[in-house]
């Protein structure tokens, strides 16, 4: 069957959109040759800096043929009915229509077929509307042809289109279409500098190897690893070792299409400079990875570069050119950091009392003070000094009125702590001006020294509590302030540090260092609560555990210390992988049932202890005495936080549940009887609230 | 480059030969090549013949030097490639030609930069001017890891749709020529290409300047005076704007515009006063945005009134 190869030629892609735009394109084109009736083999895209290319192999050559059937009017209808008819279905008598016989009349019935058309005619047709369509994350207009209405938008200029269709074994032909004026053909041109001819292509096959000829390696994917195999050599030979960086590494391979690999250097005063400085400056402004001395796991001063042409002197000029803007990068990164150090960190934080945090929420001095008052609130339940809480929180934030952090907002947090300790600062103060802000997505480690976690716990609580009462709460996919990751950060440091704190005392605390008082105040901290729950199960969900468990945790009612939350989560997904869970779950949820129903039928509960001396079966009376001893079992174990042993005392109600569904009908002829045994029920529901609310679970 | 030169005009040797070659280049593509607009402005996309000839459907290539003022960029003379007072080289070229990239490289070429030596690369840079109500797609063009230019194809310009498109490239003279003249500190780069006692730096033209300006930038000017310029310059603004609109006698609809450049000579004017009142730290972070859109109003009312006269296409 044949293949096509479509390739759009165009000035510089972004980097950062390469990799999107080849899976758009492949999506988009193969789900409209699938909704055509052409079903495919296989397709590939690939993206380079000037052109998205995709193959599609095994097309059918042709679409199959359609055949319909069309009901018309009855025999005898009106002629107007019978000419539109005729009209719609193209048949030029009722002659050529079959009759239909129908106990509502005979009717005509038209057969129509519907010969399929080549493909490559379908693909002349679905082509120039997916280019037109592309959803680019931003295109733009250019050229002459920019002064009319309608013109092409693409993401840069776009040059030429090839695009060709075929057999292996044949000459393919060109699928006939123009964009905006320019017509597919199957003319590309290699790299900009090193083979700017143009170049003929047929298929696929040759397109990639004339590509290759012409100095342009088409699958991002080879790019990458060759700047990585290369670099990681490069670097070895001399001793070195590559500081691994894939996002630098994605971004590089798009801002090639030949990539040469090469090693320059800086003047070794520049490794003064904190690493994290030097990586910065080398990463951000010049897109070139640094390397390490594997001897002491400190920077050297290297720098590898990836260039787009083998120049004809062996790239030493390009070398030289990048040592050249490297210099005084670091030179000013040296100037900077150096500046800093001369003014300590209180001295920057009356300047904050200038900045707006955010228009409601006053100043970042303010805020600075609401994280000191919470900090020290939080220290000693989290095992803090206060003191050192104190001044970390005081300190925290300083480094953002530094030259670096302005420079490279990146390392913010991390230039405190080298700051605080140039100082002097307590160790652990220091570290919390780089830990507070930890962790930052749900990779990130999670700080363990106190102080941290007393800081941490505070800004982020301050964060959210704030934009609560201001009502800018996430929506949808919008959450300029990040809400949900702070959430996620507090119970990440809640649970992995095994703290116990409520969240509505917290919250509520939160809420009274603030200067203004939101209207519903008092629904605020269990709105809040309601929030970290939804995160809890978002956070589950994404470790693959069971989300609705934490919905029958919180269903009990006032639970707000997220450990026990997350430990009687974990104690009950164990326990529902057991046989006795599972089947207890079950009876449990049986008897709901056979409540709910009964309930709304009686509209009343039947709710209060059962009457003993109504007990007529053996299994009544083994039930109600198994309830008993579990409840009393399964809440010492909960008094004591061993939700693991509270489950097994709950195991032991499936036998008595089991064999009273087996033997025992509810719905008893005496009323009192029926009574007895749905309260009996009733009390199996209320046994098992000492863990968690089991209706609410799914199966 | 052009064997034929002699040594103190050849791109290499001398800062002004250096612009010169610029200018023939683009003088060969076509463009007419302008002075220096004579107002201070922050940047070459200011002048008039970028921000309003962008406008309209006439075609238009000019090619420019323009002197741009960044009054908080000054640093006393003491750093090495940044000042408040520098040169750009301003190309625009409505409609954007279809081989503008090759031009682009040519132009490197005529000033001494061989694009097979050099790893010259279009990386992604979107620029936008909250200031002139302006956005455009393209790059920043990097030699050897240097940013030497922009590129951008400009959509918005004054509020108003590019149709058709302009192209504009920026070059920063200084850094370019440091990097062609091989030196690295920007009061090195010779000026006239001479040697010995006839040689004349860009230090000895500009150092002396570079620290007076920075003293009256930072610490010396006219707050008070200059407050009160950034509301002159805006009601004068908006006085010649209204003042230029020929209106229909019957309707009273706004028909042309007969006064647009000495209006946004004023928007120019406003923008310059601003930059200067922030580099003396007066201005706070929430006022900032506000001067901001103010100076973007003017510039929006100057574009639609240009779209209005003859050059602007209307008519």
């Amino acid at each position: 069957m044949p293949d096509l190869l479509l390739e759009l030629f165009s000035e510089e892609i972004p980097a950062r959109m390469q990799a999107k735009a080849a899976e758009d394109l492949r999506r988009m084109v193969t789900d409209k040759l699938v909704a055509e009736g052409l079903v495919y083999e296989g397709a590939k895209a690939f993206a380079t800096p000037r052109r998205l290319a995709l193959t599609v192999h095994g097309i059918p050559a042709r679409q199959p043929d359609l055949k319909t059937e069309r009901r018309g009017p009855k025999i005898g209808a009106a002629d107007a009915a019978v000419q539109g008819f005729l009209k719609a279905t193209g048949l030029t008598s009722l002659d050529e229509a079959k009759i239909q016989r129908d106990p509502k009349g005979d009717f005509y019935i038209a057969l129509i077929e519907k010969p399929g058309r080549d493909a490559i005619d379908v693909l002349a047709e679905i082509l120039p509307v997916i280019i037109r369509t592309f959803p680019w994350p931003k295109s733009m207009r250019w050229g002459a042809r920019s002064g009319k209405p309608g013109s092409l938008s693409w993401v840069r200029p776009l040059h030429a289109i090839t695009a060709t269709f075929g057999l292996e074994t044949e000459e393919p032909d060109v699928v006939k279409f123009a964009v905006d004026g320019i017509e597919a053909g199957q003319t590309t041109h290699g790299h900009r500098f090193m083979a700017p001819d143009a170049i003929s292509v047929r298929r696929f096959e040759d397109y990639e190897a004339k590509l290759k000829a012409a100095k342009v390696i088409l699958d991002p994917q080879a790019r990458k690893d060759i700047i990585f195999a290369d670099a990681k050599e490069l670097t070895f030979a001399q001793g070195f070792e590559l500081v691994e960086d894939q996002v630098l590494l994605d971004e590089v391979s798009g801002l090639v299409e030949w990539p040469v690999v090469m090693m320059g250097s800086f003047e070794a005063e520049y490794l003064a400079i904190p690493d994290e400085v030097i990586r910065a400056t080398i990463r951000n402004n010049q897109k070139c990875f640094v390397v390490k001395d594997p001897k002491t796991g400190k920077l050297t001063n290297k720098f590898v570069l990836t260039a787009n042409i083998e120049a004809p002197d062996g790239g030493k000029t390009i070398v030289a050119g990048n040592e050249r803007v490297i210099r005084p990068r670091l030179s000013d990164a040296k100037f900077f950091y150096e500046t800093d150090l001369k003014t300590k960190l209180e001295d920057r934080l009356p300047k904050f009392e200038q900045i707006v945090f955010h228009e409601k929420l006053g100043t970042q001095a303010e805020r600075i003070k609401r994280i000191e008052r919470l900090a020290a609130e939080i220290a000693p339940l989290v095992g803090a000094d206060v003191a050192k809480a104190t001044r970390a929180a005081h300190l925290a934030k300083a480094d953002l009125l530094t030259e670096v952090v302005g420079e490279f907002p990146e390392v913010q947090g991390l230039m405190g702590k080298y700051y605080a300790l140039a100082q002097g600062e307590d160790a652990s103060v220091a570290a919390a001006c780089e830990e507070h802000y930890k962790p930052q997505g749900p990779a990130d480690r999670v700080p363990t020294d106190p102080v941290s976690v007393a800081v941490a716990l505070a800004d982020k609580l301050d964060t959210l509590v704030g934009f609560w009462a201001i009502d800018e709460k996430p929506t949808g996919s919008k959450d300029p302030y990040a809400l949900r990751r702070a959430a996620l950060g507090v119970i990440r440091l809640i649970a992995e540090n095994a703290l116990r704190l409520s969240i509505m005392k917290m919250a509520a605390s939160a809420l009274a260092g603030l200067s203004l008082k939101p209207a519903d105040a008092q629904k605020l901290p269990s709105d809040l609560l309601a929030f970290f729950a939804d995160r809890l199960k978002v956070q589950l969900r994404e470790q693959g555990a069971r989300h609705d468990l934490v919905d029958a945790v919180f269903a009990l009612g006032g639970q707000d210390d997220l450990l026990m939350i997350v430990r009687r989560v974990e104690a009950l997904g164990k326990f529902l992988e057991t046989d006795d869970g599972k089947n207890l779950l079950a009876g449990i949820k049986r008897a709901s049932n056979i409540l709910g129903i009964e309930e709304k039928k009686d509209k009343r509960t039947f709710d209060g202890a059962p009457d003993a001396a109504l007990y007529g079966l053996g299994e009544e009376k083994a039930l109600a005495k198994a309830i008993g001893e579990v409840k009393a079992e399964a809440s010492a174990a909960v008094a004591k936080e061993d939700f693991a042993a509270a489950m097994s005392a709950m195991a032991k109600l499936r036998p008595p549940v089991d064999a009273f569904f087996e033997k025992v009908r509810v719905n008893d002829e005496d009323a009192k009887v029926r009574e007895n045994r749905l309260k009996l029920l009733n009390e199996i529901r209320s046994a098992t609230r000492a863990v968690a609310d089991f209706s609410k679970i799914q199966d | 480059m052009d064997a034929s030169l002699p040594a103190h005009m050849r791109p290499e040797r001398s800062f002004q030969g250096f612009i010169l070659a610029l200018q023939r280049f683009w003088a060969e593509q076509g463009c007419v090549i302008l002075q220096p607009y004579d107002m201070e402005m922050g940047a070459g996309t200011f002048h008039p013949a970028t921000t309003l000839r962008a406008l309209g459907p006439k075609p238009w290539n000019a090619a420019y030097v323009q002197p741009s003022r960044r009054p908080k960029d000054g640093r006393y003379g003491e750093n090495p490639n940044r000042m408040q007072h520098y040169y750009q080289f301003q190309v625009i070229m409505k409609p954007s030609p279809p081989n503008l990239q090759e031009l682009y490289l040519k132009s490197l070429a005529a000033i001494g930069i061989d694009s097979a030596m050099h790893d010259i690369r279009f990386v992604e840079d979107d620029w936008e001017s909250p200031t002139l109500g302006a956005w455009g797609l393209g790059w920043e063009c990097w030699c050897d890891g240097m940013e030497v230019s922009q590129f951008t194809y400009f959509q918005q310009v004054a509020g108003v749709e590019c149709a058709p498109v302009a192209g504009e490239l920026t070059y920063g003279l200084e850094r370019l020529a440091m990097y062609v003249q091989g030196v690295d500190r920007v009061y090195d780069l010779n000026f006239n290409g001479r040697e010995g006692d006839a040689k004349v730096t860009y230090g000895d033209v500009f150092l002396q300047a570079e620290r007076e300006y920075s003293k009256h930038n930072f610490e010396v000017a006219d707050t008070a005076m200059l407050f009160e310029q950034f509301k002159m310059a805006e009601s004068a603004c908006r006085k010649y704007l209204e003042a230029g609109w020929q209106k229909n006698s019957e309707s009273g609809k706004r028909e042309a515009h007969l006064m647009s450049l000495p209006a946004y000579d004023q928007c120019i004017k406003a923008s310059h006063v601003f930059n200067l009142l922030d580099a003396r730290g007066v201005i706070s972070v929430t006022e900032r945005q506000s001067y901001i859109l103010r100076v973007r109003e003017l510039a929006k009312a100057c574009g639609e009134a240009w779209i209005h006269t003859e050059a602007g296409g209307a008519a």
